[in-house]
């Protein structure tokens, strides 16, 4: 098992120069270059004291001599200042964002979990009945939907015509007031309608992705052996086909994080949420090329990440994969 | 059963006896049509600013209402079919032609060939997609036509390893080792006997691809980052429903119905084609 880890880590190597590559790229082709959006619309700034602004932030050194200083900084996680008229450190920015973002997308996850699954089993098991065609229906329109559409018409139901839960931010304005639970419940409140949103795509394609598992695995012979000796339906189903047929899933758990955060910048901007997707697309908006490429960056590890754990996990319940 | 015009004609037939597939398929060709006599399902200009009937609900001359600058949203939505069409299209030919260069390369010669072309493809795949797009977008001037570029070079990555695959299978067959033996060359070999054979799947991923191309033009032109007004997109005419929540219902419901079933349509029709080209993967 380690040796698997080990040769699955050191796999990681070359994609981490590449990320790190690309994104050095992009940001030395950013219009204008990184101190250009400072001096080009200055009137004052004369092509000397440009000179001098590119030898002192090192513009001046050989290609590969800028990308191994930024590598250096990459490696501490200095992704250098932000455009915008605070100038903190993206790093910084990005830190405080995190939280909130990450905390929406597995709450997310858990409820596609405990949806997708019994539904994917369920219409896996009665296939062909009406709540596998319902499911089905249900799945491609899922797929279909654009899910910054949905969530405006969620809002126009649950916020607008209903009033009963609020279509902004992640806190009342009397927060601050509020005790312990009633902050909780505040909170909760906000999360309700970004955290289902987030969870929207993910549920069909989890639910379509479970139930051609489990099809899948009846249809194999220790299926028909299981129920040949007599087992109940119950423990053929739950015990041998469904624990088989869950093992995939885990690897789709990590598949799905660039997803989830690319679908974090739509719903945040939407609901106003101060995480890292709403960061992200001030940063685009606004043109803030370190923020930008530093989320990107954040953005991409993350993905790694996230494939990593998914082999890892794999690996661990399933003995085949790690010594194939 | 032999020869190719059978099973050409086999895979149309079934393709057309998949009821889920052929009413995708009449979605598709209904807003072909809207795109191409936009004039004939609506009265009003698109673009005509007419501000003493701002935000007026759906009625007999408006029947899908106003819009907070009193145009016609039917003809808005008539006129968004265009954008979503010409993106889906070019979106998806730039990704396809790209992805089938890769995965041909790479799945023919294999080798050194292979493991830098798939290290770059594993690498691209590190980046959120949508990241990668808002962070191209960011660079660029926000237009269609780099909505349509950005789209395409950002998506290639799926087609190049289908490609791959079916090129590493098809490369080994007997038919294969036939024409090397009768001293076929390497360009003969991929365009007579590789390409075809992988037509079926990459027209599938194609398919869907539009489907995925139009949702994600949508969602960057609600943003603000897409195809800018006044040229009307479904994803902007959203955005306009969405600064007027609280008054104006048909300004989001309407665009968001379009993107559906439009999505909807090429979705069917793609998992339809997948059916009717393999039909053992059928209900799968």
């Amino acid at each position: 098992m380690l040796r698997y880890i080990a040769r699955r880590l050191l796999l990681t190597i070359p994609l981490l120069v590449g990320i790190s590559l690309v994104s050095f790229l992009m940001m030395h082709m950013a219009p204008g270059g990184p101190i250009g959006a400072g001096t080009d619309m200055n009137p004052k700034a004369t092509a000397e004291s440009r000179a001098r602004l590119k030898a002192y932030y090192g513009l001046d050194q050989p290609l590969h001599v800028q990308y191994g200083r930024w590598l250096g900084r990459m490696a501490t996680l200095d992704f250098g200042d932000s455009f915008s008229p605070d100038g903190r450190p993206v790093a910084e920015k990005i830190k405080e964002r995190i939280p909130i973002t990450l905390t929406i997308n597995v709450l997310s996850m858990g409820l596609i979990f405990l949806v997708a699954i019994p539904v994917g089993v369920t219409s896996a098991v009665r296939r062909g009945s009406l709540f596998d065609r319902i499911s089905t229906v249900a799945v491609f329109t899922g797929f279909a939907i654009p899910t910054f559409w949905l969530a405006l018409l969620m809002m126009i139901l649950f916020g607008v015509r209903l009033g009963w839960l609020p279509i902004s931010g992640i806190s009342s304005l009397d927060y601050e007031s509020l005790g312990t639970l009633g902050k909780i419940a505040d909170r909760g409140r906000h999360l309700v309608l970004p955290v289902l949103l987030a969870g929207f795509g993910g549920l069909a394609g989890m639910s379509r992705y479970m139930r051609s598992n489990m099809l899948e695995v009846i249809r194999q012979d220790y299926i028909a052996t299981a129920r040949a000796k007599g087992l109940p339906e119950g423990t053929v189903i739950f015990r041998h086909a469904m624990r088989n047929a869950l093992l995939p899933v885990i690897t789709i758990l990590g598949l799905s994080v660039p997803d989830l955060l690319g679908g974090s910048v739509i719903f945040e901007t939407i609901f106003a949420i101060p995480g890292m997707g709403q960061l992200f697309y001030q940063g685009v908006m606004s043109r803030d090329y370190p923020l930008i490429m530093g989320i990107l960056t954040i953005g991409a590890f993350l993905t790694l990440l996230g494939n990593l754990l998914a082999d890892v996990g794999y690996a661990l319940a399933d003995p085949r994969i790690r010594q194939g | 059963m032999n020869g190719s015009r059978s099973t050409g004609s086999d895979f149309a037939r079934r393709l057309l006896r998949n009821r889920l597939a052929a009413a995708g398929g009449a979605v598709i060709l209904f807003f072909f049509l809207l795109s191409a006599l936009p004039g004939v399902f609506s009265s009003h200009e698109p673009n005509r600013i007419d501000i003493v009937n701002i935000l007026h609900p759906p009625s007999a001359s408006h029947p899908l209402g106003t819009d907070d600058l009193g145009r016609d949203v039917l003809a808005r939505v008539v006129y968004g079919a265009r954008v979503s069409l010409k993106v889906g299209f070019v979106a998806v030919g730039i990704a396809t032609a790209l992805g089938l260069f890769v995965g041909l390369l790479s799945g023919f010669y294999g080798g050194w060939v292979d493991a830098v072309l798939m290290r770059f493809v594993d690498m691209m795949l590190c980046f959120p997609t949508f990241f990668l797009i808002l962070s191209v977008i960011a660079f660029l001037e926000p237009s269609i036509w780099n909505i349509m570029v950005v789209i395409g070079l950002t998506g290639w990555m799926g087609v190049a390893r289908l490609v791959r695959a079916e090129t590493l299978s098809i490369k080994e067959r007997d038919f294969v080792a036939a024409a090397r033996a009768q001293g076929a060359g390497a360009a003969r070999i991929i365009f007579r006997h590789v390409l075809p054979n992988t037509l079926a799947p990459i027209l599938v991923a194609a398919t869907l691809g539009v489907a995925g191309a139009i949702l994600t033009e949508s969602a960057l032109s609600f943003l603000g980052i897409g195809v800018q007004p006044p040229t009307p997109s479904w994803g902007n005419i959203l955005t306009a429903g969405k600064d007027n929540i609280e008054y104006a219902w048909w300004l989001s419901l309407f665009p968001g119905l379009a993107i559906l079933v439009t999505v909807l349509g090429y979705n069917l029709l793609g998992e339809g084609i997948r059916d009717a080209a393999d039909p053992r993967l059928k209900g799968r």
